[in-house]
């Protein structure tokens, strides 16, 4: 199923990889569909949390899931607002391997009037990495909340 | 960078209360422009605030996976100078609250281990900005040690 207004959703993930944070870890898109984005971490040495073994720092895996679970919450609505991460728990399963891309797989699979539901999965190829559960607070734009 | 070059820039820190090699030696702390210095005997840990933290450009608002990254180093580094293990602290979970927005200022912040054993500690974790009493968020980590 694809994302219910394309029209809005485009501009709207390429507003968020253009963020100076994503940019600088080098976050890129990868896809979406209703409910889902898929976004990606390319190996780079500016994310190394550990110079001896190369293994990626986690708060960059923290960065990715959270980019990539408010990102997907746009992928149900068909105007844009404001969301704000209310809290993240996240379940390391693995270090990623060093060299390789990690991507993540968010979906939002819950939305009520004010409150979005995530969860995600960052992996390397069938290696899954980390489980992130997220909720995050919805304020309609022009709502003066 | 080999273990033996990693341990020796940690001890020399130790040795002289100057984590600026260290910071430098680890390219993620380098790459948020982590800061981590001693005062009395106790650590300090800073993120200067730089534009390449933010995550929100129309409040700003630094990003909420900096903040994450930054308080999980804070852990790492706490544990390390409490236990002096070894090894670095593997992280195993990490949950953390956001309890306002980050704003383009400085961040700090603080660690209080609330149970180590031989194996794994449990942590809680703050970070706030100017006023400590308004904490920007809330986390609570486990570790893996040694």
């Amino acid at each position: 199923m694809a994302v219910i207004n394309p029209k809005m959703f485009e501009p709207l993930w390429r507003w968020f990889m253009d963020l100076p944070h994503c940019k600088v870890l080098g976050i890129e898109y990868v896809g979406a569909e209703e409910g889902v984005v898929e976004l990606r971490l390319p190996y780079s040495e500016a994310i190394v949390g550990n110079p001896e073994t190369g293994v990626v720092h986690g708060g960059a895996v923290t960065t990715l899931i959270d980019t990539a679970s408010g990102t997907c919450i746009y992928t149900l609505l068909e105007e844009t607002e404001a969301v704000a991460t209310l809290d993240l728990r996240i379940d390391y399963l693995r270090p990623a391997l060093p060299g390789e891309a990690i991507i993540c797989r968010a979906e939002c699979y819950r939305l009520t009037e004010q409150i979005a539901f995530t969860r995600a999965v960052a992996y390397q190829s069938e290696r899954e990495i980390a489980h992130g559960v997220g909720t995050f607070m919805r304020t309609r734009v022009g709502s003066g909340a | 960078m080999t273990h033996a070059e990693m341990k020796r820039c940690w001890e020399e820190a130790r040795a002289s209360g100057d984590y600026h090699a260290l910071m430098r030696a680890i390219p993620y702390a380098r790459t948020i422009g982590m800061v981590m210095s001693e005062t009395d005997g106790e650590l300090r840990f800073t993120l200067p605030f730089r534009q390449s933290n933010i995550g929100n450009v129309l409040l700003p608002a630094l990003h909420g996976g900096v903040i994450g990254g930054f308080l999980e180093n804070v852990a790492i580094f706490t544990l390390l100078a409490s236990t002096e293990t070894r090894s670095v602290p593997k992280v195993v979970d990490f949950s953390i609250d956001y309890l306002r927005s980050g704003r383009a200022l400085d961040l700090y912040g603080r660690c209080d281990i609330v149970r180590q054993g031989k194996r794994v500690a449990n942590v809680q974790l703050v970070a706030w900005q100017d006023d400590a009493a308004k904490p920007v968020a809330s986390a609570r980590a486990h570790f893996l040690l040694g």
